[in-house]
Order: structure tokens, then C-alpha cells, then sequence
């Protein structure tokens, strides 16, 4: 959020945000975590450090794993991205959202978002992940609470499950 | 106790759904019409006497508001233990870290820029950063010996127990500051307004710790100040008191300004300027019979507490009682000390001094093993604590625990001895060297000695119009499962669903205080006064004949509809009261600590790899006895995540300080594990039951964070065949021993020989 320039202009840049179009008006170098929390007031998505380490801001940008505290919002420009308010469907949960419910995948909550999208990235690439793989995929997303074990449980628990 | 229907049961998190579908509410999701946000200028010197401040010339400051010590209403000091803490700076500066002055403005953008243009100029004064500079008083920096706070535990003849010795076994263990890194930094919201007072809501543990803070910040009554915890990204005891200082700058920006003031901090200044866990040093001097038992001791526990008191005595006091580990100590003397330094102060952190001194214990057991030729496993046996024995402070244990039955089942678990032999075997020629080491240890649930008369916490249930309950707590939920499972303690008391029971969210003006939400006593004692006060809503219902003797969980709904109708919502409330058998002497440190300890034995396997001198953990097997389990999957997920927390404590994660300021503020290098550093962590419960808990619980939340670091230190030096006695364990540490070690051909002595 620090270091903007004072004299940049604003300009209007469209997005398809969990399926919906949508045009924001803003800086380009603006961070596209600020953009969905602030302006489209999506705020499941969550700042832990700002710098790309924790992975709570993750998001999908065009089916790809990004932290969005790392993307200005220009690259976002024409990109689907999917927050966690785009998974669930008419109140039904995602399969991931329900086996972190069931296993206790989520204690705080505050990573759960960011991790529940690294969940839905490494599953849509690796439907069927080893334990490896679990650990490997979501080893840019950091959680303090949770020791992991229950996120790993959750995450083979939905791909049983067959979620993608 | 098999009949139970809820409890024992992993029933759905109660904010669970919220928690993954993104739409529960943090303090950064909050805002408010025409909020300003604040920031905090700091000093940049560890000590000195502030001569002028200035504000630069690039700032147009017009569009800020400024605070400075000035323009506190009430007392300038954020008041816990001691009032020694100033909520600003006004003259003397005691750490890198002293907030001096405040501004707030409509674009939060803007505040980084203008932080730095303020200049502060100082006349400094010499500072101290080590426990030994503290000790040496060449400058008194806190009362007039520079010491927080000392206790003296001392039990029979411990000179005697020395001259009966045959061998005295005496070393050294240190650990290092360690950061709580919950995810969600602090936060803090404030609003004044001269008619309704004070509103702050955040991310904090204690709401009544806050509200007391602010009373005596800015002079007002009770009922016009108002706390409002909000969904917390995880504390682990680093929102326990910070948040008083947060929710203090947040207040004095609203009341200055006249509109709400939001204060978030970015990860550097939340991990610099907040509390971390204390470092430690632990100086053992143990006299030892050549069968191995523990004829006597003194320990010499010292803890770094920072610039100021804060919880600093209370932290001491923990590490102190669980200095001499689950053993029996015929004699002993342990002498605690906290020392001030010019760092930021110190705090809680789950374990609360007791993974300190528990580790120098734990080392110290497999030391005095090595010393005398005999197995880590057969010392422990020999000198653990048995029922009808005496603690170091001599509480008699009452719990029917069998620690030698608990370290059984634990190597059994983690096929200890088989893996011992194979290690030993392949080691000699492997690059990749492995260990195996064990940890047993316990931890006290609630308040210490009298604490828990002291908090003398209320809790209400009351009816709800719908025939619902509704529990009414100031205990908080920071992932731990708090409002999960003081619900499911008030439905089984009242026979009713879990679905029926709600819970309020912490307001100071709506809930009793129930105390602050730490030192493992939620469960247990909190959930203890649940219990009581859902059954006298029962009580009330079957008196007023509403309900029958026998009723289904809709017959309860439908008589509390009926009940409210009538007589309006009944609110039930229950006040802490403490058991016959439970006495302390705050005096002379003796008597009974802790209503009840859980007991736990730890088996960490490592592997070291002599080409990067890294440590792997290959498996953790935790076994423990917490009374009853009321919820198997949080409880796992407590356990689980205290482990890896002790991992990183353990091998990863080491504070760099810089002339009391830490420099390594940022998640790139100050490193916490991830994913992939995470071995099969298994956890195993006995169940033993308590009277002091709920439905037979006992606390659980810190016991985890004590073993991991001692039984991983354990398994390193298993591997080597080099005593470590500090922690972080890095591997440059591993390698300098290693490299000191092959020029020497000699493993260090620390040991005393025989007398």
C-alpha cells in the first residue's frame, strides 16, 4: 500500500471476479489485495505480511496461484479471479471448504482463505496428491495454529471426496 | 460419562462455516464512516532522555492529528501488574521500540511517510541487553536493582542432599526469544464520544484486561468504556497484553480527532514492537545417587523480562513451579529471577516460562543419564513423581497418574527401542546421522496458587425467547475452539442440542468478566462455571413445572419459550469458587500450584545431515493425559499445532537483535515451519478424568508447546553424541559444535565427577 505516486492517474480496469465482471478505477500499481478488500469489499482475502511470505492473500489470477499483495492491479487487468467468496455455491460448500470444516483444517481462521485456494489450485493440477504433494502444494501458505496435520487430512479427505 | 451425547464429540466449529467461506469479520474488515487510521512513532534508541521533537517540513501536518503524552486524559501508563509502562513516551526511553507519538489521517497511505518525517533528538544513556549485563548492575535501567521480580521455592535439606551425593551433576541451558507470528497482526478500533464514552473492538484475548487499561488511560467510569473482541487471527498469548497499548493509541487518536481511528500494524512493526517469549538461562546443579535417583537440586531459573514489568512476575512465577519437571524432589531449591533489560518488553506465550524452564530440565535428565552411564529412560523412571508424592512446592499429588505406565505406551508408540538399536548400529558409517530423543513433562492448568480466587470469574447462561440458551463469557476464541466448546459443555448440562446453545460475542458491556482467556484454564475452570451456571437454568425450569424430570431436548426448548414469555430472559449466573483442598502460600511459594497438571511423555526421531548440519523431524509421537476429552479434534488440533510451534522454537526460529530492536522483523528471515518442515505428528490421549473440570477436563492449550523442544534437542544429541543446551538450534550451531568437537576428539564437560 506504501510507495504509490502521488501523480499517477487512476484508470479503469476490468476484471471477471468469481464469475462476475466487474470494472474498477484505480492506480495501476495498486495492490490487487486492496482492490478486492477495499473497493469490491471482497475481505475473505486477508493481509498477513504484505511481502509474499504467508500466503493469506492468495488468490486465483486465471487459475493460477498468486499471493495478490504481490500483483498490482494492472496485471489483473482481463483475469478471471477467484477469491474465497467465489467457491461455494447457493450456500453448498466446496468440498475443500467443508473437509477443512470437518477435520479441523481451520482454527483461526485468518490463513484458512489463502489456504483453502492453495487446496483448490494443487487439487485442480494433482487431482489424486500424495502427501507429498499436499505438503510440497501448500508450502507457501503458512498457518501458526494448525501444525498442518489437519489441513493435510482435509485436503486428502476432498480429494477422495473427488473435489477439484 | 458414556451417556454423554454432545460432549466427547467433534461437533462442527461453531464459527467454522464463517471461518471458511471468508465472511467472518477481523478487525481490518471493519470500517466505519469517516474513520481516520493511526500510526505510532517510536524512539530508534534503546535508551536515553528525549531532548526535541520535529516535524519535517514535507509533511503538510495540518491534515494530521498528532497525540503525544500530553494529551492523555487519564494516567500515562498502560496498566496490568505494575503501572510502570507509559502508554507514551514523554523524557526517558527505555527500548528501541517506545511509542512517543501518535498521528492519524483520512489516507492510510500517507502515514509511513510521515512517521518518518518526524526527527527525535535524544540525549542517550548506556543500555543493557544481556540477563549477565542486567545482573552486573553497572546501570540500574529498572527500581534500584534492575530486578522484576524474584521467588524462592525451597523444600527440605538440599546441603545434605550434596554431601550424600554421588556425583552432582551441574549445567547450563539457555533459550532464545521466540515471536507468536499469529497470522492476523494487531489491531485495534477505537470511537469516543462525549455522551456514550469509550467503544474499541479488535483482535485481543482479554477484553477485561483492555477495559481496565482504558478506565486508567482516560479516567473514566466503567460503563463508559466499552471492549468488543472481534474474530482474532490467532494470539498464542501475544494478544493477552498488547492490546492494551494498541487499544489505548487507538483511543487517544479518536478522542483527539473526534472520529473512529482504526490502528492495524504491518508484520515488521507488530514483530518488533510487541512481545515476544522471554529468553531464559537455567543453571542446574543436581546431586544425584549413582542408581540415578534425584537426592536433591537447586535450579537457578533467570528470565529476560524486557523494559518493563508487564506479565513478567506472573510468567516467572509458571517457569519457577515447573522447574523440577514431573519429578520427585526429595530436596530442592529453585530461586527465580527476572531481570530488566532495554528490549521490548517481553510476555506471554503459550507455555507462559514453562517450555523454558522445562526445557533445562528435560536436557538436564539426559545429561545426568549420560553422566552416569545409564539410559534416558531408566533416570526418568526412577525419579518420577508418584501419587501421594510431593511437587517442589509440596502439593501432594492427588491425580492417579503413572508416568511409568504413560513413558511405556509412549516408546511403544514410537518403537523407541528398536529404533534406538538400528540408529546406533547404521550411525557410525551414515551421513545422515539419526536419533531418537523422549521428553516428559507437565503443565499446571489455570491460575497459579491463588490466582484463580483473585480473577474470581462470573459466567452467566441466560434464556433466550426462542427456547435457546445463550452462554454469556468474556472468554475468547482465537482458534483454540472456545465458543465450540463451552457450548457443547452448557447443551450436555441441559440435555438439549448442540444447535440450541449460542454464545454472545465478548462486549464488556454485555458479558460478565470470566477472566482472561489463557494459562489453559477455559475448559477447565471457565467451562467448569458453564456447567454449574446451565444447571441452574434446569434447576429453575423443572421448579417452575415447566419441565418434567424427563424431557426431550424440544420439551427444553418449548419450557424455555414458556419461561421467557412469562417471566422474561432468566440469566443464570456462576462465581468461581475454589475447592476445599486447594491452598497456597503465597509467601513462601508452597503448596498447591495448580488445581490439576496434565502429564505428558514426547518421542521425537530426527535425522541430521552432516553435508547442510540441517535437522529433520522424522516423527513425533505425543502422548498425554489431560483429564477428558471433550472435543477429539480440536483437541488434536491444539496439540498438533503446540508441537509444531515447539519445533520452531526448537530449531527455526531465532530473534536477531540489533541493540534491543529485532532485526530480523519480517516472515522472509525470521522463519516458522511450514508445510513441508511438519513430520507425522501423533497424538495419543489417556484419560484419566479431573474433579476440577467439566465433564472431567483439565487444561490443554499449553501442554504441547513443553515437550517438543527438549525431546528434539534430545534426539540431536542422541544422533551426535554432543550435549546442545541452548535453543534456537541452528545449523551453523550444529556445525561450529561439530567442528570445536573434532578438534578436541572430546565431548565438552560440563559434568561434575564424583565426589
Amino acid at each position: 500500500m506504501t510507495g504509490l505516486s502521488q501523480t499517477a492517474t487512476k484508470s479503469d480496469i476490468p476484471m471477471i471476479v468469481n464469475g462476475k465482471a466487474v470494472t474498477v478505477r484505480a492506480f495501476p500499481m495498486e495492490r490487487l489485495l486492496d482492490v478486492l478488500r477495499i473497493q469490491i469489499g471482497l475481505t475473505g482475502t486477508k493481509e498477513g505480511c504484505g511481502e509474499g511470505e504467508c500466503g493469506s492473500c492468495s488468490v486465483l489470477l486465471d487459475g493460477v496461484l498468486v499471493n495478490s499483495c504481490l500483483i498490482a492491479v494492472l496485471q489483473a487487468s482481463g483475469a478471471h479471479i477467484t477469491t474465497i467468496e467465489g467457491l461455494a455455491t447457493d450456500k453448498r460448500l466446496h468440498a475443500l471448504q467443508q473437509a477443512f470444516l470437518d477435520c479441523g483444517g481451520a482454527q483461526c481462521g485468518i490463513c484458512t482463505p489463502g489456504m483453502i485456494l492453495a487446496a483448490v489450485h494443487l487439487l485442480n493440477k494433482i487431482p489424486q496428491p500424495t502427501s507429498a504433494d499436499i505438503r510440497e502444494g501448500l508450502s507457501g501458505n503458512l498457518c501458526r495454529c494448525t501444525g498442518y496435520m489437519q489441513i493435510f487430512e482435509a485436503v486428502a479427505d476432498a480429494a477422495r471426496r473427488g473435489a477439484q | 460419562m458414556s451417556n454423554d451425547r454432545i460432549v466427547g464429540k467433534s461437533v462442527p466449529r461453531l464459527e467454522g462455516r464463517d471461518k471458511v467461506t471468508g465472511t467472518s469479520r477481523y478487525v481490518d474488515d471493519m470500517e466505519l464512516p469517516g474513520m481516520l487510521y493511526g500510526a505510532t512513532v517510536r524512539s530508534r534508541i534503546p535508551r536515553g532522555k528525549i531532548k526535541s521533537i520535529n516535524f519535517g517540513p514535507a509533511v503538510n501536518w495540518d491534515e494530521f492529528v498528532v497525540v503525544t503524552a500530553k494529551d492523555i486524559p487519564g494516567k500515562n501508563c498502560i496498566t496490568l501488574i505494575g503501572e510502570d509502562q507509559p502508554c507514551l513516551a514523554q523524557e526517558l526511553i527505555n527500548h528501541p521500540e517506545e511509542p512517543i507519538l501518535l498521528l492519524a489521517h483520512p489516507d492510510r497511505n500517507l502515514l509511513a511517510k510521515a512517521v518518518e518525517a518526524v526527527s527525535i533528538e535524544y540525549d542517550p544513556l548506556t543500555p543493557i541487553f544481556t540477563i549477565e549485563d542486567s545482573e552486573k548492575l553497572s546501570e540500574i535501567i529498572w527500581g534500584t536493582d534492575n530486578i522484576f521480580k524474584s521467588y524462592l521455592v525451597e523444600k527440605g535439606d538440599v546441603e545434605s542432599a550434596f554431601k550424600n551425593a554421588d556425583y552432582i551433576v551441574e549445567a547450563e541451558y539457555t533459550t532464545g526469544a521466540q515471536e507468536q507470528l499469529y497470522i492476523e497482526n494487531n489491531g485495534m478500533i477505537a470511537v469516543f464520544d462525549s455522551q456514550q464514552g469509550l467503544t474499541v473492538w479488535g483482535s485481543l484475548q482479554c477484553p477485561y484486561y483492555v477495559h481496565k487499561a482504558l478506565m486508567e488511560l482516560c479516567g473514566l467510569p466503567e460503563d463508559r468504556v466499552r471492549v468488543v473482541q472481534l474474530e482474532t487471527g490467532g494470539a498464542f498469548g501475544g494478544k493477552e497484553e498488547y492490546p492494551s497499548m494498541l487499544a489505548a493509541h487507538a483511543t487517544l487518536l479518536a478522542i483527539k480527532s473526534g472520529k473512529p481511528v482504526k490502528i492495524v500494524y504491518d508484520r515488521m512493526e507488530d514483530m518488533a514492537a510487541t512481545t515476544k517469549r522471554h529468553p531464559s538461562r537455567t543453571r542446574h546443579r543436581t546431586a544425584v545417587s549413582k542408581e540415578g535417583k534425584i537426592l536433591g537440586g537447586e535450579i537457578e531459573f533467570t528470565i529476560d523480562g524486557g523494559a518493563y514489568k508487564t506479565l513478567t512476575p506472573v510468567v516467572l512465577s509458571r517457569g519457577a513451579l515447573h522447574a523440577g519437571g514431573p519429578y520427585y524432589w526429595p530436596n530442592v531449591r529453585i530461586r527465580a529471577k527476572a531481570v530488566a533489560t532495554n528490549a521490548p518488553p517481553h510476555g506471554a506465550f503459550r507455555g507462559f516460562g514453562a517450555p523454558q524452564s522445562l526445557f533445562a530440565m528435560e536436557r538436564h535428565m539426559d545429561f545426568i543419564a549420560q553422566t552416569l552411564g545409564i539410559s534416558p529412560i531408566e533416570v526418568r523412571r526412577q525419579n518420577f513423581l508418584k501419587p501421594g508424592q510431593t511437587t517442589t512446592t509440596e502439593q501432594v499429588v492427588q491425580e492417579k497418574i503413572d508416568l511409568g505406565k504413560l513413558l511405556d505406551r509412549a516408546l511403544e508408540l514410537a518403537d523407541y527401542p528398536a529404533k534406538k538399536k538400528t540408529f546406533a548400529k547404521e550411525n557410525s558409517s551414515a551421513n545422515r546421522k539419526k536419533g531418537i530423543g523422549i521428553a516428559a513433562f507437565l503443565h499446571g492448568a489455570g491460575f497459579t496458587g491463588s490466582g484463580e480466587r483473585y480473577l474470581n470469574s462470573l459466567v452467566g447462561v441466560e434464556t433466550c425467547s426462542d427456547g435457546t440458551v445463550k452462554v454469556l463469557v468474556s472468554s475468547t476464541e482465537f482458534g483454540q475452539g472456545t465458543k465450540t466448546v463451552l457450548c457443547q459443555i452448557a447443551a450436555e448440562a441441559l440435555g438439549v442440542r448442540y444447535e440450541d446453545v449460542g454464545i454472545a460475542q465478548p462486549d464488556t458491556q454485555k458479558v460478565p468478566n470470566s477472566g482472561p482467556t489463557v494459562a489453559s484454564r477455559t475448559i477447565m475452570v471457565v467451562g467448569k462455571l458453564v456447567h454449574s451456571a446451565a444447571l441452574a437454568i434446569l434447576q429453575t425450569l423443572k421448579s417452575s413445572g415447566l419441565l418434567a424430570e424427563v424431557y426431550s431436548p424440544e420439551e427444553f426448548r418449548a419450557a424455555c419459550r414458556q419461561h421467557v414469555a412469562r417471566k422474561g430472559v432468566f440469566r443464570s449466573l456462576a462465581r468461581y469458587q475454589q475447592a476445599d483442598n486447594i491452598s497456597w502460600d503465597e509467601e513462601n511459594y508452597r503448596g498447591a500450584a495448580y488445581a490439576a497438571f496434565a502429564w505428558a511423555v514426547y518421542v521425537a526421531e530426527v535425522t541430521v545431515d552432516l553435508t547442510s548440519y540441517s535437522v529433520t523431524v522424522d516423527d513425533f509421537v505425543c502422548l498425554q493425559e489431560v483429564g477428558r476429552v471433550l472435543h477429539p479434534v480440536l483437541a488434536a488440533g491444539q496439540i498438533i499445532g503446540g508441537v509444531a510451534q515447539g519445533i520452531g522454537f526448537a530449531l527455526y526460529e531465532k530473534v536477531i537483535w540489533d541493540k534491543g530492536r529485532m532485526k530480523n522483523g519480517q516472515m522472509t528471515n525470521y522463519i516458522m515451519p511450514t508445510s513441508a518442515d511438519i513430520p507425522p505428528i501423533r497424538v495419543f490421549f489417556e484419560e484419566l478424568g479431573n474433579v476440577h473440570g467439566a465433564f472431567g477436563a483439565k487444561g490443554i492449550g499449553e501442554l504441547p508447546m513443553d515437550g517438543p523442544a527438549p525431546a528434539i534437542v534430545n534426539a540431536i544429541t542422541d544422533a551426535l553424541g554432543i550435549s546442545f543446551n541452548s535453543i534456537p538450534l541452528l545449523p551453523e550451531d550444529i556445525f561450529e559444535a561439530l567442528t570445536a568437537n573434532a578438534s578436541h576428539e572430546t565431548m565438552p564437560a560440563l559434568a561434575g565427577s564424583k565426589q
